[in-house]
């Protein structure tokens, strides 16, 4: 009999109900919350279904900077959207009546859920469950495949995260100078000293999450988006003025491209050293030794890129006056 | 009605949803959430695949012996940042669009756009 849990029936059964309610929903504020919940609903199912890793980016992302984002969006455009356009429109719902028919249909042939003999489980997987320990040295296998096995793949979600800060940054960027936009909340004095409080934790908490990646859950894409949230919190409350004393533009700028330079750099250094690029196991005398310092270095380079991505999205995003 | 397939099943069924609001709706913003919804789907999808039955998160540990699958949640963790930043640069574009035309209708735009010719 299968293993599937009530959690997961009703987890999933939420998703559905929520989706459903985004699709009627003429009130964009309400439904980018629903968004919010959306995906804190999804990190749950992904922990169930073990993936820790992918667990914690979603919480951090799609709950935190992504609703953030589109909140600011709503505040620079128009809340509502017009219900002459909100009806129930055929053609529309027989083309995804269509495919969804197809796709169903296309999972029969699927392996079952959970199935350890799976075509996806006797390829590849077997060979980093079994041989990374060995080689790599570190505990968690999410962090070796990432930052290892698997570093060119990951070099160049990287570079894409700076590319596409680049394009919000040329379409958003105004010459003009003007009132700042993003009024604070200071003058409630709960959030003042609850933001106070909480901010170095956070802090704190990303930089474990950054360095403790090797043995547990997390590495450089979470704990950039985790040190993020505690800056995007501290803008929020104090203001983007006060905010942008310490992160200045241009640092967020050296720093955006800083990272991904540090991930480039080590590829090349261990070209230089006589190994592969990205190959780690020449950086030092023993190759897991080697291994350890250049997923270390690597995941360095990936917190910085995406904590500075994240953060400059978000002033992009606040500085932008409404028009 | 087969249980090891309803994961599947219940993906597909948001998947649809998510595309039904990118296709239907005219309101820029809800669209980009209609996508939003069908990329954490497909998410969901591979992550379904990853799962192997009695399984543990893959960290390596004394005392456990079956892991679920690393490789979709390596692909899918990534995927999810990039996620955010191309979302970032669609509700910019959707900013810059409001500006240039005063609404992110975009059945508003065309009509607008199709004046202008």
């Amino acid at each position: 009999m299968i293993n599937l849990g009530l959690i997961d029936v009703v987890l999933l059964a939420f998703l559905v109900a929520i989706t459903w309610a985004i699709i009627q929903l003429r009130d964009l504020f309400a439904a980018v919350m629903l968004t919010g919940i959306f995906s804190l609903i999804s990190a749950c199912l992904f922990m169930v279904m073990d993936a820790v890793d992918v667990a914690f980016t979603e919480a951090a992302v799609g709950a935190g900077i992504s609703t953030v984002l589109m909140l600011r969006t709503l505040a620079l455009t128009s809340g509502r959207s017009n219900p002459r356009f909100n009806r129930l429109e055929l053609a529309p719902l027989l083309v995804v009546i269509a495919i969804g028919a197809a796709l169903v249909y296309g999972t029969f042939d699927m392996p079952r859920y959970g199935d350890p003999q799976a075509p996806i489980h006797t390829y590849m997987a077997p060979r980093f469950i079994e041989q990374s320990g060995d080689e790599v040295g570190i505990p968690n296998i999410v962090t070796s495949v990432l930052g290892s096995y698997r570093s060119y793949d990951t070099f160049g979600e990287t570079t894409v995260v700076f590319t596409a800060v680049i394009g919000v940054f040329l379409l958003l960027s105004d010459p003009r100078r003007g009132r700042r936009a993003g009024d604070a909340l200071r003058d409630d004095i709960i959030l003042r000293i609850g933001t106070k409080a909480l901010v170095p934790f956070i802090m704190v908490f990303a930089l474990y999450v950054q360095f403790h990646g090797d043995y547990g859950p997390g590495g450089g894409f979470q704990a950039g988006v985790i040190f993020a949230a505690a800056i995007v919190l501290y803008t929020l409350v104090f203001g983007l003025a006060r905010a942008e004393k310490i992160f200045r533009r241009r640092r967020l700028e050296l720093l955006v491209a800083g990272g991904v330079l540090l991930y480039g750099t080590v590829g090349v250094v261990s070209m230089a050293l006589g190994g592969n690029f990205l190959d780690y196991s020449v950086l030092a005398h023993d190759p897991v030794h080697g291994q350890h310092l250049g997923i270390l270095l690597i995941e360095l380079g990936v917190g910085i890129t995406v904590a500075a991505v994240m953060v400059s999205l978000f002033f992009l995003f606040v500085r932008r006056r409404q028009v | 009605m087969d249980p090891g397939l309803y994961n599947y099943w219940v993906v597909i069924v948001l998947m649809m949803s998510g595309l039904y609001v990118v296709i239907a709706r005219s309101n820029l913003v809800k669209k980009l959430i209609g996508l939003n919804v069908f990329q954490v789907s497909v998410i969901m999808f591979y992550i379904s695949m990853g799962k192997v039955d009695g399984g543990t998160a893959p960290i390596l540990e004394d005392g456990f012996e079956i892991y679920s699958n690393p490789v979709p949640h390596v692909l899918m963790l990534t995927a999810i940042v990039v996620g955010v930043a191309t979302l970032a640069l669609a509700l910019a574009l959707v900013v810059r669009l409001y500006g240039a035309y005063g609404t992110i209708e975009e059945d508003e735009i065309a009509e607008m756009d199709d004046q202008d010719t």
